[in-house]
């Protein structure tokens, strides 16, 4: 290993790190009123800090009615989802520093599912989506085995890229499809699908496949990579989706 | 105010909630209160694998893993429950895959394992492969496949319900439980649920620290509510300081990254280590590890302008080797500190990671009164409770490992009692506290901020009760705790409304952490020893002659309403390991 004395996260954080930033957060509490507004906070931040301590700071010494849902910070539950300069992402994996903070930075919920105070979204449409596709692993097997069932690296890895999914519904809720037609399964449903259907172990991609041939169902994904862009989980979503379609099309996979 | 009723009740949807529900509610009619999305559960943080003598890649068995998990629990560890979870260590992975979870797989297809601290073949001759392992997202595999294989069982759950209060009722002298009052953050109504069976299983409280790898909503609810209604908390002197968060973050960087052979250096370049623990090195227990770490930062090697922080350093590892085993935390170091460690050493520090304490539970998951008695219809499993398998120092992948083992034992133990059991009444009044706690935060004109009380708490908890305490660091937090917890009374939110309060629940959860800190310091300062996690500089030895007992913090409210700490102690049950010298 090189011996670096003082590498660059130490050079960088020597000098005085605050800068001036504005959060321009959407604000909405039926209690108090039925109309939503744009609320502007003025904070001293280190550029470093993620998104989601600034509406920390908001909360904890600003304005302790913000609401927003968070409880990892570091982007594995997936709690906070936003409209972050109208782009979906986490809160707590978007640094000050890459969103252009010499201007305001604009703080909304997703879109698509009913807000019900500030950052605060109904997710019931998006799990209950989740539920329908069956994302459970189902056997036929009459006796279980008694050791584990044995799977090849390579089927291991075939289907790696989506148990990755932390269900935050950045990818469906930056879907055009689904802000017209909230019947429309989502692409997080379609990644949770193809978790089983590319599992060498599981049995019944048939029946999955047909619940995504439904009206509702892949057959509406128009391709638009949004929720590729949006994934903070890096998964290749429109790529899971396309493969869905194709083991439609060949019913082989 | 709802009540509803319910044969067994559980109180969090983490790894072992959901493992006890997946077995209540085939048994008993059964409903998870929680207060995340089940799938927000911290379990899903977990990185580095779960333990288990499988020997699918080198020879091992279930008693070298207890013998490991005494050893590096001090042998505070009671070792009939060590037996348990590492016997049954094989068959919680093997229901894991049944039910679907994707292990990384050796060659043949078999589930692959990897080393971790501590762990070792034939009682610390070398370290050994036993750690089960998704990539670095172990934790996040497990919670998936619970949550997926609850949603195939049809469990019953209550999303976004804070429990607030245990209720108990004394009959004949006999404490029983009776149920919860629990709140819902969506509409901030009240609802009581009785149930002839209980479940805690909600989780940790390092949030009283402030560098920790601990989620933002791990507070100890549970562990505060039990204690409030006179049910003793066990060890709550040992908490876990992990060796590798991100510098200032606390963000954890898995153990897995040294099983890999990630190596620590400091200023120098030296693999410190080596002088510390010559046989295991890197891969010694965690407490071994964070206090050389310390050692070598207070002893000026450390890194950076100000020396505060060790270099974790995998850029000798083949970039392909940390894109398969370790994506997640390379990228975290990107992400947050933007480095890259392909080619860059990452700067990290000892991070407060785990309460080896928590409600005392038998094997059976039964929450114990006092040093034998059982409260009927109470169960705790998980990181809340402390069975104890952990003693004085969790071994890594342990934990992922207990919370399925006694998830899963206390889910058929609640459900068999709830169906053979009545219930019991409910106290008069029962949600008199929750309600009267909430309308005194709501309607307080006091002057002090949640924020500012969180603060100094976390502060005051980093420099005093961290890797290296005295009586005198020990003492200073105990006083100022008590500082804290007088201004608590004045505390005031801003948001006075019933929807969606976090300002009210966040407000609570500073409550909740002020009790379990004050059990802490004070348990702290009666251990004239050094045990594992708990090391006092004043006593640097460990003293199995006065020592070697488990603490039972009692809370004791005088006839004035003054509220105390009470200790008692209890005796470690040991089998067939002797206590020796722990060396590495
Ligand atoms: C970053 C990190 C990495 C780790 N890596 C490993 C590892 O590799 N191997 C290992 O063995 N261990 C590891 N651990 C430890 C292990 O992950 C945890 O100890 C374990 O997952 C705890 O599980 P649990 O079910 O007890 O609690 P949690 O998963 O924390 O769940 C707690 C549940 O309780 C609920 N809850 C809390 N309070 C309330 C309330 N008042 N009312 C209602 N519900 C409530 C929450 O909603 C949540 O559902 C790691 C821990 C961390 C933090
Ligand atoms: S696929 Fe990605 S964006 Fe969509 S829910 Fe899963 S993690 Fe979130
Ligand atoms: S707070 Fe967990 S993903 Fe952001």
């Amino acid at each position: 290993m090189a011996t670096p004395v003082m590498d660059k996260v130490e050079a960088e954080s020597a000098a005085s790190p605050y800068i001036t930033v504005t959060f321009r957060v959407r604000r909405f509490n039926p209690e108090v009123s039925a109309e939503a507004t744009w609320q502007d906070f003025q904070l001293e931040i280190d550029p470093k800090e993620r998104v989601l301590d600034g509406l920390h700071k908001i909360k904890w010494d600003l304005d302790g009615t913000l609401t927003f849902r968070r409880s990892c910070a570091h982007g594995i539950c997936g709690s906070d989802a936003m409209r972050i300069n109208g782009k979906n992402r986490l809160a707590c994996k978007t640094l000050i520093k890459d969103i252009n903070p010499e201007k305001p930075i604009t703080v909304e919920p997703i879109k698509g599912l009913t807000v019900l105070k500030d950052l605060v979204v109904d997710m019931e449409p998006f799990f209950q989506a989740y539920r329908d596709v069956m994302p459970f692993l189902i056997t036929k097997d009459t006796n279980e085995p008694t050791r584990e069932r044995l799977q090849s690296a390579e089927d291991r890895e075939r289907f790696d890229d989506t148990t990755k999914c932390i269900l935050c519904a950045a990818c469906t809720s930056s879907c055009p499809v689904f802000w017209n037609d909230g019947q429309y399964f989502g692409p997080a449903a379609i990644v949770n699908a193809h978790r089983f259907i590319f599992d060498s172990r599981d049995e019944a991609g048939e029946q999955r496949l047909e619940i995504l041939n439904d009206k509702d169902g892949v057959w509406r994904c128009r391709t638009t990579f949004n929720c590729t862009d949006a994934c903070p989980r890096g998964i290749e979503v429109t790529k899971a989706i396309a493969e869905v379609k194709r083991a439609l099309i060949t019913r082989r996979y | 105010m709802k009540i509803h009723k319910y044969d067994t009740v559980i109180v969090g949807a983490g790894g072992a909630g959901m493992r006890a529900a997946i077995e209540a509610t085939k048994r008993s009619r059964t409903a998870v209160l929680t207060k995340l999305y089940p799938t927000r559960s911290h379990t899903g943080a977990a990185q580095g694998g779960m333990a288990a003598a499988l020997a699918n890649v080198e020879e091992d068995n279930w008693e070298w893993h207890t013998f490991d998990t005494v050893k590096g629990g001090d042998y505070l560890v009671d070792q009939d429950a060590a037996e348990i979870l590492a016997k049954e260590a094989i068959d919680s992975v093997l229901d894991l895959e049944k039910m679907g979870l994707p292990f990384n797989r050796t060659p043949n297809g078999t589930i692959d394992q990897r080393r971790f601290g501590g762990h070792s073949r034939n009682h610390g001759e070398a370290p050994v492969r036993r750690s089960c392992y998704a990539a670095d997202r172990t934790g996040h595999m497990i919670l998936q496949t619970l949550y997926q294989n609850c949603v195939k069982e049809g469990v019953e759950f209550f999303n976004e319900f804070y429990v607030l209060d245990q209720l108990i009722t004394e009959e004949d002298g006999v404490k029983r439980s009776a149920g919860v009052v629990a709140y819902e953050l969506a509409t901030g109504e009240i609802h009581v649920f009785q149930a002839k069976a209980v479940i805690y299983a909600s989780g940790g409280c390092g949030k009283f620290f402030k560098v920790t790898s601990n989620a933002h909503t791990l507070t100890g609810d549970g562990q505060a509510a039990v204690y409030r209604r006179g049910i003793p908390l066990e060890d709550m002197e040992f908490f876990q300081f992990h060796p590798t968060g991100i510098w200032r973050m606390g963000i954890l960087l898995t153990e897995g990254a040294r099983g890999e052979g990630g190596i620590l250096r400091n200023k120098d370049g030296e693999r410190f280590m080596e002088k510390y623990a010559p046989v295991m090195k890197d891969l010694a227990s965690r407490d071994v590890v964070s206090r050389s770490i310390y050692t070598e930062i207070r002893e000026g090697r450390g890194c950076g302008p100000e020396g505060d922080h060790v270099y974790l350093d995998l850029t000798h590892l083949p970039p392909e080797q940390l894109d398969a085993k370790l994506p997640d935390i390379t990228e975290f170091a990107r992400t947050y500190l933007g480095i890259e460690p392909y080619t860059d050493p990452i700067p990290i520090q000892p991070t407060a990671h785990y309460a080896m304490g928590g409600i005392p539970t038998n094997v059976q998951g039964e929450v114990l009164a006092d040093n034998t008695t059982v409260v009927p219809g109470l169960y705790a499993a998980g990181e809340v409770a402390c069975v104890s398998v952990h003693g004085a120092n969790r071994l890594g992948t342990n934990s992922l490992l207990d919370i399925n083992v006694f998830g899963k034992r206390a889910g058929i133990a609640a459900a068999d009692y709830s169906q053979k059991a009545d219930y019991v009444d409910l106290p008069d009044n029962p949600a008199e506290f929750v309600v009267s706690q909430i309308e005194r935060l709501r309607t307080s004109t006091g002057n002090e901020r949640v924020a500012d009380l969180r603060r100094e708490l976390q502060e005051t908890m980093d420099a005093n009760v961290m890797v290296f305490r005295t009586e005198q660091t020990i003492k200073t937090a105990v006083e100022k705790i008590a500082e804290l917890r007088e201004r608590y009374k004045n505390v005031a939110i801003q948001d006075k409304g019933k929807r969606f309060n976090t300002d009210l629940l966040e407000a609570i959860e500073l409550g909740n952490l002020l009790d379990l800190a004050e059990v802490m310091a004070v348990s702290a300062l009666a251990r004239k020893e050094s045990r594992g996690g708990h090391y006092r500089e004043d006593y640097p030895n460990r003293d199995d002659v006065n020592f070697m007992r488990h603490t039972m913090a009692y809370r004791e409210v005088g006839a004035d309403g003054s509220e105390t700490v009470r200790l008692d102690y209890k005796p470690v049950v040991q089998t067939r390991y002797q206590p020796m010298e722990r060396k590495y």
